[in-house]
């Protein structure tokens, strides 16, 4: 029982940040129906920017000071790079065919992790200890650490916000009217660039903050460090129901929860063949996800 | 596609033949060597190029092998497996070395072997532990004991020095290293009655280790064997600590690198490992090489660089024991080389091609490890 709610928890924390990663497939798939596949190396870079911000400015002491700093650099760093992304490698593409801006996507993705490779290089880095890690209290003899509870609390606050700005403001609303119908929208007056740079930064700073809290929780980062989790969360959108975003959340947890209970009584070594079954999968028994919505395609 | 690859395979064809014929310098040794410069286990592909580099430049000072100054040329696999396959390629047929020093890992030099055996040039391997590397045919040497060695050392360790009688293991399912190690102990420490309560897994470049953790929280033992590298022991000593569990980590030589410390900080600090040689050594020439080694890289030399240094001049002693210089001559020098004294012990070649010689037992304090016993084979 201890050993079940012990794989529990641990689900819960690596669920969350699947469905923050998730959630920026998901948000960009619902208003442009294009898969970002340079999404997990925003992630990357968040973490990146974040370890050379704490450098630049000397912070390598424990604080809520230091960690609030480096929330906001990874925040920043990411939300300019996902606006920059979509203004020069989307935006120019947007009115040709589909596939294009997807294999231009594929293009970034790659431009990144090399680039990455090349300027921060390929070696492992340490990164810095922004946060002292400690038991804060036990729960039935399981311990329940700082990280961990901020990776609960983070994550929530910031889904609690980003629902409140796409249901409860215009410009939420102005993103739900983009993502329903293009052409409509810009005719009541809606600027759809603007919206869509705006997406591209909810669903970047998303990515930043599952950047960070990862790698305060496994403080080891390298250049490739996205692609795993960009495939995870990738089929946790897709589980939950692409363009759903409550369908993202619940597909990263569940995704998240599948995993340790995988590893934790059965073999490890399938970690990565169960995301890939459950795509499969949910691709032929419900191709629109849990949550998604059976809309006829117009041709 | 088929006429793609026709054509591809007569261009390499091509490439072959105008690159064999590439004259090469008749007062130098061209030596070649590959490491993982970068990449997942970059730290000891870096140290030990330095170690390489170090015994190269001593050599050269000297005046080189018989009048005849090496030319060393090094490249990096990027600690992956399809480079590995290109680079060593390269250092045969194209640079056309003499010989071949590499690689850090057993996997990669696993790969790096069929192409050097293939090519009947002699790889000597300053540090692949695992057994199938140099039973990959007889042109394949290694400077370092190997796993059984290893793996048995740390089961006595365990049953006569820690006294303990419970282990866990947790090994990388993905590294040749690893498993080998894991098999080992489970079979000595058996062996020495001790008893395995659980063998889980996981996977080069994983980063959470809490569901395997927990599993082995559940069985109570005394220690946990990790035969894995640095970056996901580091990560994982973390999460023991996470986990409120105070089992004492166990593991061998591919935990030897600074990074170990720099991830795991405080969570890394008493725990044991089995490795090739210490600073704490008191044999002159290890002395030495630890004064100069410190005064280029303000470091102490790791382990990988000692043993690159090592495997330098092992190769050198056989080609200076040649009386015409060839691939194959350097073979059979190599291996009928006997007592041999270098800066990680004394070493004599075995029938396979493997150094036989002692491992130490050190523990992790800090970044320092400390001499805790020396096991002889």
């Amino acid at each position: 029982m201890q050993e079940f709610l012990q794989h529990t928890l641990n689900g819960l924390s690596t669920g969350s940040i699947y469905a923050l990663v998730a959630l920026g497939y998901t948000m960009v798939y619902g208003i442009l129906q294009m898969i970002n596949f340079a999404h997990s190396e925003i992630y990357m870079i968040g973490a990146f920017a974040v370890y050379y911000c704490a450098k630049l400015f000397g912070l390598n002491t424990p604080s809520v000071l230091n960690f609030i700093i480096g929330l906001m650099s990874a925040i920043l760093v990411c939300g300019l790079t996902g606006v920059l992304v979509e203004r020069f490698a989307y935006k120019p593409l947007r009115k040709t065919d589909k596939l294009n801006v997807l294999i231009t996507a594929i293009g970034v993705s790659i431009l990144f992790q090399f680039g990455g490779q090349i300027i921060f290089g390929a070696d492992p880095k340490s990164f810095p200890e922004l946060i002292q890690n400690f038991e804060i209290f036990k729960f039935l003899e399981i311990p329940v650490n700082l990280v961990d509870l901020l990776i609960y609390g983070v994550t929530f606050v910031a889904l609690i916000i980003l629902s409140y700005l796409v249901n409860h403001t215009q410009r939420g609303r102005a993103m739900r009217a983009v993502s329903t119908k293009p052409e409509a929208a810009k005719l009541m007056g809606i600027n759809n660039d603007s919206i869509i740079s705006f997406t591209f930064i909810l669903g970047s700073v998303l990515a930043g903050i599952g950047a960070f809290l990862v790698a305060t929780k496994y403080p080891k980062i390298d250049p490739m460090m996205g692609t795993r989790i960009g495939m995870s969360a990738f089929v946790a959108a897709v589980f939950g129901g692409i363009g759903n975003l409550q369908g993202a959340v619940l597909g990263g947890y569940l995704l998240g929860l599948g995993e340790y209970y995988l590893i934790g009584y059965g073999a490890s070594t399938y970690r990565e063949a169960l995301s890939f079954s459950i795509l499969i999968l949910i691709l032929l028994v419900k191709p629109n996800g849990l949550l998604g919505k059976n809309l006829k395609e117009k041709i | 596609m088929k006429t793609f690859l026709s054509l591809a395979l007569f261009f390499s064809l091509f490439a072959a033949t105008t690159s064999c014929t590439k004259k090469t310098n008749d007062n130098e040794i061209l030596l070649g060597s590959y490491s993982s410069n970068t990449g997942a286990t970059g730290s000891f592909g870096v140290l030990q190029k330095q170690g390489i580099e170090m015994a190269v430049e001593e050599i050269n000072a000297k005046g080189g092998i018989n009048g005849k100054k090496i030319n060393l040329i090094n490249y990096d696999n990027k600690s992956e497996n399809d480079e590995t396959l290109a680079v060593v390629n390269r250092l045969v047929s194209q640079d056309n070395v003499l010989a071949i020093i590499g690689e850090t890992t057993s996997g990669k030099s696993k790969i790096g072997a069929q192409i050097a055996q293939s090519n009947k040039v002699v790889m000597l391997t300053p540090s692949a532990t695992n057994p199938d590397v140099t039973k990959v045919g007889n042109y394949i040497f290694r400077a370092c004991f190997i796993d059984p060695f290893q793996g048995s050392v740390m089961a006595k360790f365990t049953t006569e020095n820690l006294k303990f009688k419970k282990a866990a293991i947790l090994r990388d399912v993905k590294s040749d290293y690893s498993v080998g190690l894991s098999d080992v102990f489970a079979a000595e420490f058996k062996k020495m009655g001790g008893d395995i309560v659980i063998d889980v897994s996981y996977q080069e470049g994983d980063i959470d280790f809490k569901s395997q953790l927990t599993s082995i929280k559940a069985k109570k033992p005394d220690v946990i064997f990790v035969p894995g590298y640095y970056n996901e022991v580091a990560l994982l000593a973390k999460q023991l600590k996470e986990l409120g569990m105070t089992q004492i980590l166990l593991g061998g030589d591919g935990w030897s690198s600074p990074k170990l410390y720099e991830i795991g900080k405080e969570a890394m600090n008493g725990h044991y490992f089995s490795n090739h040689y210490t600073t704490e050594s008191k044999e002159p020439k290890t002395v030495e090489f630890i004064k100069n080694y410190k005064a280029k890289h303000n470091e102490d030399p790791d382990v990988m660089a000692a043993l690159g240094y090592d495997a330098v001049f092992l190769m050198a002693e056989a080609i200076k024991n040649t009386k015409i210089l060839t691939r194959e001559t350097i073979r059979e020098e190599l291996s009928k080389i006997k007592g041999f004294e270098g800066v990680t012990g004394k070493m004599s070649m075995d029938e396979n091609r493997n150094a036989i010689k002692s491992a130490v037992v050190v523990k992790t304090v800090g970044a320092d490890y400390k001499l805790i016993t020396t096991i002889s084979p």
